[in-house]
Parts: structure tokens; C-alpha cells; sequence
């Protein structure tokens, strides 16, 4: 529901309890505290220069000086809380951590910043931390450090620390262990998933749910010690066990190995061994947590993610700014339309969908309706995102709309003729974006009155899981609809990459030779599987035959030949039998066949599985990776020279965000630097040799390795 | 508001109508208001649902859900934004416990914004028709330039009106659509599968007189000798009028898809049946007077589910935005009666308003009555043959004189298409100004008799 709410946007500063108004106690850079009369001292975070709360090196610092404060007033109980809107903290300044090579210097600081959080713990009043919206990482283990958590309505908490090749540092691993179900706190550490407000209570991490409004008589019922704790139950009393433990750890290795593997994760692993052996006595857990993160951190896997947030982080700042856009006008229902305009409406944009077949249009209303009830939290929630997106049989939408997402097939007279019908009904601000993935934007610019106004914004499939979008400019286009675009990606939580017109743009380009030497292969008589193998050993989330059937061999085929007829690209040559199979409606997963066989529900065939996932397979024959890795590292360095892409750092971002490229290597490019230049061009000559031209290194390696570009992770 | 004709009682007379009944004679309405400060209201569009036919257990949609789904594609194809209304009003009679004052939840739901004013209003089956009314008095009134108003109903969502056996009835009845025939033609209902009809009257019965809506149609039809073939003849050409004008596209624009949250598409009033006939309908049994009566559940308005919305503008508002104004809003008429004679609703506020008018029966180029029963829109027809009734109940010189049946419910109506009480005099309003541009005319009348003894009546003139 769009209420304006502009009643509430005067009143609402009223609504936060932040404790005694006026000058406070003292004032320290992040943090500032109050004493009311009843002699509760409001402890408030509130990081400076920044938007979020996250936990430096200063914060805790300021935190020591606050607590030695705190022995020279009278102080009846202590009230944590953040100042800042957006929630509690977001979890450690990832910026202490960049860079960093010396586990022992990481453990100094560690075992530093454990006395800090230690004194907090056992201060002899009550401890009350007020936690509103994210409470994230070490945000949520200075919560765990506090006696009591109040949460308000909406907050949720997590360790995503898992996602960036760690564990809890600061005192999470035992805190949490030892405050609720042990398992339960081992799911959510290794999982990296967060517990909402209503899970939080259950699992005991809070003793209390309250409105906003309600904040402080809860504080002031918890110091009085009339809140009674949540706690662990029968179960943490079993676990305190060995045996039981031991138990328990095999299952959560056996379960993680599914979507991490050991090889390339060994995060979630070291938790595990950590509690098992340590479970159940805090002091040794702790000494093992801060001697297993430092050594974590200094990890290249963790160097490596740590990079890839901040690449998200860097892509995310190009998607700052104003777009402009409330409305949106989806055009083809199919499974992109489809899906890019059930995401808009879930990120509270007003959509209109249209198509000529008003079934698809039904049925895209009800793969949005299933996605709403799997991803958003309440059913509320649920029909106002359906309220939002309209099905739009007669196509009226596009008068009022501000963004034009125009998704039909993929042949330029039909994008035309849309655009002929479309265009005159425009707003006269109004931006006009197409979808494709391998159409020239040169192509379908022509005959449009402003070209100014028409871009290409390139969503990935599926839509709701794939973060990049590439906004693909060209000659004529505005400066400003690029950075409304951007903005727009801002607005819809996904991360624009703008990229200049060529055919395949970067991903698909850079994807296509990836996948069309795995038909090579298979070609050549190698089982596909194996080839999937040799892929996810290197770390890809799926196999290029496995990608291939999900992206449609059609739309493969479609871009392969595209790009063989526009570019020079050295490519193989597109096996006949995928024409075959495309002619024949064999055309991938969502055809229920293409490579492999797929059931109803779009999951692999239950015999396909156990060959492709089998784990006693031989080790794959590195000379078959370097054949399907190395020929897209190849084309990004020509496209980084042909200035398709800005930098290496947002190509690194777009294979990773666009296509999932092993997140643990950094990206191809920085892989390419971590392996070393010279050895992937020797590389390269040798499969030349071998294979033919399609290998042979471009000229934009040098470049590369002389380059100005810092990879970011060592940025200061 | 208007000011409804004030009733005259009379003692019961004539014709075995009943001890009960007592026909209001209609007094034309006496305030020559300052119809000089009176300004023009129009309708510049509307849009709604397909009426959907109750199936055995809740529908797809609750009644709120029915007005956003025709709401927001009128809204959407409008040039003024969801915000710039002054108003929403919404008939709507069996509200649901979880959207109480549905006109303002839809609102909400149709973005048009927190400061958005709406009300419900509930006349039973004229509530549709009273919701365009009220707005129509404020605009014309100057109190309002652009106001949204519909009516919506889920009677399958209604607890009130299914009892349990009669869903355990409407199961049966609706899982034999396609088998509907075969039972028809098998001996036509069991007793028990028609009960549930009975089930249905606790909410379509007169808590007064605590006759089924189905007995008052009975009365009349026997006070004017309608047979159970003319009532079985009319509900037949409803059912190939309303497939004609589907085939032929004439309810495009008016009627827009619904889509439900699982993906279903429903595209049309499902209730239509072209292929019944007269053989077919005479099999069945009546449903509320056994085993003589003549109103069965063929020659009945459908159980449905629906919502309607027209917008009204005054001409400040069609200027403001460029509106095209489809008809103008002449006048409205609203009668009461004697509840067991509720079906001839429609000669009492259709007469006073004429003749307030000073129009006669051939200035009216189309019509439009709600089909609550085939038995009561026959007794009205007749009823304006009748030089008895016209004189005594009409105060009319002469008889009103037959309506021309090609100048009637031209598209069908709630026989085929069914009957959401609340939406259906939102319906005929929103459909008379439709069929009345497609074929032409310059004037049309919409009506209906409303449970409980009332009738409303709506002149619309196009522009």
C-alpha cells in the first residue's frame, strides 16, 4: 500500500527513545552517553561521518574509555543503543581489515579489542541493549556482550561473517553458543543467515519484543529485574557434552560441504572445529575463536571476499543519487519482463506489465506471487507488492510511466514496432530502456526521436537472484538517463555497471567463448559432467552446460552467433547439434530438456544429479579448466582495451555479480594478477599451440600488468 | 441525497398480490429545487471485474480485492492521477470482517493516496447505484469535482448468505458445470442439492415479511400472470444476449481481465451459459415455492462475484484534465414499497422521475433493469401495461405502455451474468452508457429493485 505518510514524516522524530534529551554526559567522537535521574546511564552509538553504525577500532577504543567512565559515576544500570536510524550496527569496519598479511599483528588487535567487550560483560549492574534494524557481526556481538536485548519490532541479527571467508571474531562463536540452542546459533553463524525479529525472540537471542514507543518502561523493567532472560534449554545442557557435540559437528560438515566446499571455504569448517572441541567452555572457545579468525583474515579467500564486498560496495555507489522513477512500464511478459517487473513492485515501485497474450501475463503475476511468498516477510507485505504490480492488458501504463522496460524477443522489427507504438505515448521525461542482450543499441536507436532518452539496462536471469545490471549506453545517450539509470538500479537494490555498446556487452561476451568451448569439449567426447566438474572445482556455483541449459540454449545460440557475425572474437565454431537441439525445442531448463533433463519444478533429473555432483569423481584435468577459464579472461582484457568496461575492479564485479565467477578468487582479473600475468599468457600460447587462434593472448595483457589499477582490497 | 418519494399507503387491494402487501402509490417530487445552481456531472469511464460465478467455496477474490483489480487499470488509463480525486464511495452489502469500510481499504490499495476520504454504502442491491448517486448530488451540489464510485460484492466470500449446506450445495452445483446438463437431464435436481437455495435466503430474505427474495418475484409474477415459459423464454435470450455481445467484443473496455494471485486468468462472465435452452431450463425445478412456482434457478440472477467503478467529473474536472465524458448524469429517482412487492421497485422511481422530467415512455432510447428475477422484470413490464396499476399506483392517465424488448437489457444482465448485489447497479449504469454510445442512442434509463422494497433509478443522457 503507498500511503505518503506525511503526517508521520513530521511526527516520526518524535517516535525514537534515545534517553535524557539535551546536552549529554560526555560527548566522544562515535559514541555519546546521558544519565537520567533514576541514574540509567544511555549509552548511544553513533558513528561520525557515517550513515550506518559499523564497529572500528575507535569505536571500541571510545568504548574503553566510556566504561572506565562509568566507575567514577553512580550508575544504576547501562542502556546501549544506536543513534542512527538505519539500525543497531552493521558489524565490523571492514576497513580495519583490508590488506592486512600478519595473523600475529591480527591477534594482538583482537585480543585487545575481546578485554573491551569482556569488561562490558562483566560490568556488575544491568546491561540493556536496545537493538532496532540491523544488528549485524561484531554490532550484534557487543549486543551479545550486554546482559539483556530489547529488540524493537523490525530488528534482526546475524553473523554474515561466513560470507566473507570468516567466523564471529569477537566474541560470537562462544556468546551465542552459550546464550541459545547451540546448534541453532551454529546454523545462523554458518549460514550467514539473519533471524528476524519474531525468530530472534524464539531462539532466545532477545528477552524482549517492543514497539518503539515502549522502549523505555522495557528498559527500565529490565534494570529493575523484571525482565527475565530467554536461554539455551535442555538441548544446550545435551550438547555441553562431547559426544553429543561430536555428533552434531559431522552433520553441520556434511551440510555445508552442499553449498561450501572445504577447498574452497575453509570458514564455516574452522567454526566447526572450534566448537566442537571447545563447546561448553567459553574461556578456551574464546582463546581459539581469536587465534582462528586472525589466522582466517590474512586468508586469500578472505582477502578476496572482503574484496568482493567492497566491489558490491563500489557498484553500489554508482546507483547513489535520484532517479526520478515511481512508475514503471514493463513491456513482454516473458521471463525476464516478467521477473524484472515482479521485482520492481516488491522494491515498492508502482509497475504496469504488458503483454499481448494476457496468459502470460497471468501467469507472470503468479511466479511473483510465489517469489512474494517465499522473500517477503509478512503477507501484507505480500499483497501490497501485488497491489503494485498491475497486469496491464491494454498497455495504458505507458502514459504515466517514468521508465520504459521494453523485454519482447530478441529480433529488432519486433523491438521496433514496440518502440513505434510506444514512444509517442511517452511522457516527455520519461526514459525508454530495452532489454536485450545482443542487439546493437546502435541498431534500435535509429528512428527514435530521443535517443537521448533510450539506453539499455541488461537484467541477468533469474532477475531476483542475479545483482547486476548493465547499463549499456551508446553515442547519442544523455548523461543524465545514464545516471537516473544508475540510480534506479540504486532504488531496486541491484548494482548497475555501465558498460558502452558492443555486441554481448561484458557478461555475455566475456560468458560466450566460456560456454561455447564447453560444447567444444563435449565435443570432443567429454562427458558433460565432467566438464560441470572441472568448472565448480574452480569454484563456479554451476557448470557451463549446467549455466548454458539455464540461460537457454536458444538465447546461447542467439548471442554465440551474434557475436561470431559482429566481432573478431576468436571463438570455436558453433557445434551443428545445437542448432539441432534449439530447432527441436530442446532448449534448456525451461524447456524441461537441453543438455541435461530436467523434472517439473526445473531441478535436474534425479540420475543427472548423482553423475554431476558425485563426489568420487577423478580430480579434473586442469589443462580442461584452463581451456574454459582462461579464453574469458582473455576477452575482458580486450574489452578492458577496447574501454567497454571503465576499470579491472568493475569487470572483477560484473563476472562475480552477473554470473557468480568463483567469489573466493576475487574475480577473473584479479585471479589472472594472483596467478600471474605472465603465467596465463604462457598459458595461453601453449593452448594456442594446441588448440588453434581462439587462445592466442590479447595484446591488453601487458597493459594489465604494468596498470595504474589498484585492486581494491588494497586501497587504503 | 435525493428525497425519496414519500410512500402513501394504501390498504391492499387487487389482484391476490397477498394480505400483506400494500402498494405505495408514487407521489412526484415537489421541490422544484434551484435547479439553475445545479451543475452538470458526467461519466468519463468506468471499468469492471467479470463477474465471477460462486464455485462451491470462497472465490478468488474478497470484495476489496475485486475493486482493486478493475480499479487499478481504470485508474491507470486515466490522465489525472489516483490522488486527484476528491472522494471514493463504494456499495458494497456483505462486507468481510477483515476490510471493514471496504471503500477506504481499496482506496488505500489503489494508491490513491493516505489523504484520500472514502465511505460505504449499503442499500442492498441498489448500493452500487447509490454510490454514482451520492457522488452525482455532490458534484452537482459543487461540493466535489471528481469523485470514484463503484460497488463490489463477493457473495461467495459471504458467510451470512451460504449457509453450510448451501455450500455443500454450490460444490456440487459448480463442479457440475460441464456436468450440468447431464444432471439437468437426468430428472433434474435432487431436493437436497436445492435446499442449499433456501440456505441462501437467510440472507436474501425480508427480516419484515421473512419472504425470500425468490417469493416476492413469485407474488408479482402471479399478480401479473407471468408463466413459467415467459420467465424461462426471458432468461434464455438473457443468456444469448450476453453471449452475443461477448462474441462480438461489445463489453471490451468495460469488462478487463482479473488475475488472480496464483496466476489465474478470468476473462469473462463465467455465468453466461450460450448453449442452454428452452427444453433445458424447463427441467429444472423451482427453487423457492415447491413444487408450483415458477421462479427456478435458471430464470434467477446468479450468485457471483464482481465489482464495478465509474468515475464521475464535474465539467470543471473534464476541463482540468482533458476528460472525455461518456454521459451526462440527468437525474435520479429512489422509491420504496412494500417489501414482498420489492420487484416492482423500478416502475415506482422510474415513473416519478419521468414525470418530473415531463418525459415519456419513447424519450427513453434504452434500458437497462436489473435482472433479479426473469418473473419480476416481466411484472414490471407488465405492470406498465396495466391501466389498474398505472392509474392507482402511477397516478399515470394512461398506461406507461409496453417496452420495446430490443431496447431492453440489450447485453443481457444479472440472469446470465450475475447478480454482486452491491455491484450490480454500478454495472447497469456503467453498461447503459456503453451500449447507448455503441448503438447510437441519446438516452437511457437504469433500474432496479432493491431488497427490502425499494427501487432506484438513474437517467443518463450522452454526450
Amino acid at each position: 500500500m503507498e500511503v505518503s505518510g506525511r503526517i508521520w514524516q513530521v511526527l516520526e522524530r518524535r517516535n525514537m527513545e534515545l534517553g535524557p534529551e539535551g546536552e549529554p554526559t560526555r560527548a566522544l567522537t562515535h559514541w555519546r552517553y546521558t544519565s537520567d535521574d533514576e541514574g540509567i546511564v544511555w549509552l548511544l552509538l553513533d558513528r561520525a561521518g557515517e550513515s550506518a553504525n559499523s564497529i572500528s577500532e575507535e569505536v571500541l577504543d571510545e568504548l574503553h574509555t566510556v566504561l572506565d567512565d562509568l566507575r567514577n559515576l553512580s550508575v544504576r544500570g547501562l542502556v546501549i543503543r544506536s543513534a542512527k536510524k538505519s539500525g543497531f550496527a552493521a558489524g565490523a569496519d571492514l576497513r580495519d581489515f583490508r590488506g592486512i598479511a600478519d595473523a600475529g599483528e591480527v591477534e594482538k588487535r583482537m585480543r585487545r579489542a575481546h578485554e573491551i567487550v569482556d569488561r562490558l560483560a562483566n560490568l556488575a549492574m544491568p546491561t540493556v541493549a536496545v537493538i532496532h534494524g540491523y544488528c549485524l557481526g561484531a554490532g550484534f556481538e557487543l549486543a551479545l556482550a550486554c546482559r539483556h536485548r530489547i529488540a524493537v519490532r523490525g530488528a534482526s541479527f546475524g553473523f554474515p561473517e561466513v560470507l566473507l571467508g570468516l567466523h564471529p571474531g569477537l566474541g560470537g562463536t562462544f556468546r551465542l553458543t552459550s546464550l541459545i540452542d547451540p546448534v541453532e546459533a551454529m546454523t545462523m553463524m554458518l549460514t550467514g543467515r539473519s533471524a528476524h525479529t519474531a525468530k530472534a525472540k524464539a531462539l532466545g537471542i532477545v528477552d524482549d519484543v517492543v514497539e518503539e514507543r515502549h522502549v523505555a518502561n522495557a528498559v527500565r523493567a529490565a534494570i529493575d529485574r523484571k525482565l527475565r532472560r530467554g536461554g539455551g534449554g535442555l538441548k544446550a545442557g545435551v550438547l555441553a557434552l562431547g559426544p553429543a557435540r561430536r555428533m552434531a559437528a559431522s552433520r553441520m560438515r556434511t551440510e555445508a560441504e552442499k553449498s561450501a566446499p572445504k577447498k574452497h571455504y575453509p570458514a564455516p569448517y574452522r567454526l566447526i572445529d572450534l566448537w566442537e572441541e571447545h563447546g561448553g567452555d567459553a574461556r578456551a572457545m574464546q582463546k581459539a575463536e581469536i587465534r582462528s579468525f586472525s589466522q582466517l583474515l590474512v586468508s586469500q579467500t578472505a582477502q578476496n571476499l572482503i574484496r568482493v564486498f567492497f566491489l558490491r560496495e563500489q557498484l553500489k555507489g554508482l546507483g547513489k543519487g535520484r532517479s526520478g522513477i515511481s512508475r514503471v512500464h514493463v513491456i513482454g511478459a516473458g521471463t525476464m519482463g516478467g521477473d524484472i517487473a515482479a521485482w520492481c513492485a516488491a522494491r515498492g515501485l508502482s509497475v504496469t506489465l504488458t503483454d499481448l497474450d494476457p496468459k502470460a501475463l497471468a501467469l507472470a503475476v503468479g511466479r511473483a506471487s510465489a517469489f512474494y511468498a517465499k522473500r517477503l516477510h509478512s503477507s501484507l507485505d505480500k499483497r501490497d507488492a501485488l497491489d503494485r504490480l498491475m497486469p496491464d492488458f491494454e498497455g495504458v501504463g505507458v502514459e504515466k510511466a517514468d521508465l520504459v522496460i521494453e523485454a519482447v524477443a530478441e529480433k529488432a522489427e519486433v523491438k521496433r514496432r514496440v518502440y513505434e507504438a510506444v514512444v509517442p505515448r511517452m511522457k516527455p521525461d520519461a526514459i525508454l530502456a530495452t532489454n536485450t542482450s545482443s542487439i546493437p543499441l546502435e541498431v534500435l536507436r535509429e528512428g527514435l526521436p530521443f535517443p537521448g532518452r533510450f539506453l539499455g539496462l541488461h537484467f541477468f536471469n533469474p532477475v531476483t537472484r542475479m545483482e547486476l545490471v548493465e547499463i549499456v549506453s551508446h553515442e547519442g545517450v544523455a548523461d543524465d538517463t545514464l545516471m537516473r539509470a544508475r540510480a534506479f538500479c540504486g532504488d531496486i537494490s541491484r548494482l548497475p555497471l555501465p558498460v558502452r555498446s558492443a555486441p554481448g556487452f561484458l557478461v555475455n561476451r566475456a560468458l560466450t567463448p566460456y560456454l561455447v568451448e564447453a560444447f567444444t569439449l563435449f565435443d570432443e567426447g567429454i562427458p558433460k559432467e565432467e566438464i560441470d566438474r572441472a568448472a565448480r572445482d574452480f569454484g563456479m556455483p554451476m557448470g557451463p552446460i549446467e549455466l548454458a541449459d539455464r540461460i537457454g540454449l536458444d538465447i546461447c545460440l542467439e548471442v554465440a552467433r551474434m557475436l561470431k557475425e559482429r566481432l573478431s572474437d576468436p571463438m570455436p565454431d558453433i557445434p551443428p547439434w545445437l542448432v539441432q537441439k534449439v530447432e527441436s525445442g530442446a532448449t534448456g531448463r525451461k524447456a524441461g530438456r537441453g543438455l541435461y533433463a530436467y523434472d517439473e519444478k526445473g531441478r535436474p533429473r534425479k540420475e543427472e544429479v548423482k553423475v554431476s555432483e558425485g563426489a568420487e569423481a577423478p580430480r579434473a584435468d586442469p589443462e580442461m579448466t584452463d581451456r574454459l577459464i582462461l579464453p574469458m579472461l582473455n576477452i575482458l582484457v580486450r574489452l578492458l582495451r577496447e574501454n567497454i568496461v571503465e576499470d579491472p575492479e568493475q569487470a572483477d564485479a560484473a563476472m562475480i555479480f552477473g554470473t557468480g565467477f568463483a567469489p573466493f578468487r576475487g574475480g577473473p582479473l584479479h585471479y589472472a594478477r594472483s596467478r600471474g600475468i605472465d603465467n596465463i599468457v604462457s598459458r595461453l600460447r601453449e593452448l594456442e599451440k594446441r588448440h588453434g587462434a581462439r587462445f592466442a593472448p590479447d595484446e591488453g595483457w601487458e597493459g594489465l600488468k604494468s596498470s595504474d589499477h589498484v585492486p581494491v582490497a588494497t586501497l587504503p | 441525497m435525493t428525497e425519496a418519494a414519500k410512500p402513501v399507503s394504501r390498504p391492499a387491494s387487487r389482484r391476490g398480490v397477498g394480505r400483506r402487501t400494500s402498494i405505495t402509490a408514487v407521489k412526484p417530487r415537489t421541490s422544484a429545487s434551484s435547479a439553475a445552481q445545479k451543475r452538470p456531472v458526467y461519466l468519463v469511464d468506468g471499468a469492471r471485474t467479470p463477474f465471477i460465478r460462486a464455485r462451491g467455496k470462497p472465490g478468488p477474490f474478497t470484495p476489496v480485492d475485486l475493486a482493486v483489480q478493475c480499479g487499478r487499470p481504470l485508474l491507470a488509463r486515466q490522465p489525472m492521477a489516483p490522488e486527484d480525486f476528491d472522494l471514493v464511495i463504494l456499495g458494497c452489502v456483505n462486507v468481510i470482517a477483515d476490510e471493514m469500510n471496504p471503500a477506504r481499504v481499496a482506496a488505500l490499495r489503489l494508491g490513491m493516496g493516505e489523504a484520500m476520504r472514502a465511505f460505504t454504502v449499503q442499500i442492498n442491491c441498489g448500493s452500487g447505484m447509490q454510490s454514482i448517486d451520492t457522488g452525482f448530488r455532490l458534484i452537482e451540489g459543487g461540493e466535489a469535482e471528481l469523485i470514484l464510485a463503484g460497488g463490489s460484492e463477493a457473495l461467495s466470500h459471504a458467510p451470512l448468505v451460504l449457509s453450510r449446506k448451501a455450500a455443500g450445495w454450490f460444490g456440487q452445483f459448480a463442479t457440475a458445470r460441464t456436468a450440468w446438463e447431464r444432471a439437468a437431464s437426468l430428472g433434474g435436481f435432487r431436493p437436497e442439492m436445492i435446499k442449499p437455495v433456501i440456505g441462501l435466503e437467510r440472507g436474501l430474505t425480508d427480516p419484515l415479511t421473512d419472504l425470500s427474495m425468490g417469493q416476492t418475484a413469485e407474488i408479482i409474477g402471479h399478480a401479473f400472470g407471468i408463466t413459467r415459459e415467459q420467465a424461462d423464454a426471458y432468461a434464455l435470450e438473457s443468456h444469448q444476449r450476453l453471449a452475443r455481445a461477448q462474441n462480438e467484443g461489445h463489453l471490451k473496455g468495460e469488462v478487463i481481465a482479473s488475475v488472480t494471485p496464483d496466476g489465474r486468468l478470468y476473462d469473462h462472465d463465467d455465468g453466461v451459459r450460450p448453449d442452454t435452452s428452452m427444453d433445458k431450463l424447463a427441467k429444472l425445478k423451482p427453487a423457492f415455492e415447491k413444487p408450483h412456482g415458477r421462479v427456478t434457478p435458471g430464470n434467477s440472477s446468479q450468485i457471483t462475484d464482481g465489482a464495478s467503478w465509474v468515475i464521475l467529473a464535474s465539467e470543471e474536472a473534464v476541463e482540468k484534465y482533458g476528460l472525455q465524458p461518456m454521459a451526462r448524469i440527468v437525474d435520479s429517482e429512489w422509491a420504496a414499497l412494500d417489501p414482498s412487492v420489492m420487484g416492482l421497485g423500478p416502475t415506482l422511481c422510474c415513473t416519478a422521475l419521468m414525470k418530473r422530467r415531463g418525459l415519456v415512455r419513447d424519450d427513453i432510447d434504452l434500458w437497462e433493469i436489473n435482472e433479479a428475477f426473469s418473473a419480476q422484470v416481466l411484472a414490471c413490464l407488465a405492470a406498465w401495461e396495466d391501466e389498474e396499476y398505472c392509474s392507482e399506483i402511477l397516478g399515470l392517465d394512461a398506461p406507461f405502455g409496453a417496452l420495446d424488448r430490443e431496447r431492453l437489457n440489450v447485453d443481457g444482465g444479472a440472469i446470465s451474468l450475475g447478480h454482486p448485489v452491491g455491484a450490480s447497479g454500478n454495472r447497469i449504469v456503467l453498461h447503459l452508457a456503453n451500449a447507448m454510445r455503441r448503438l447510437g442512442h441519446k438516452q437511457g434509463m437504469a433500474t432496479e429493485c432493491i431488497g427490502g422494497g425499494q427501487g432506484g433509478a438513474m437517467l443518463l443522457e450522452v454526450v
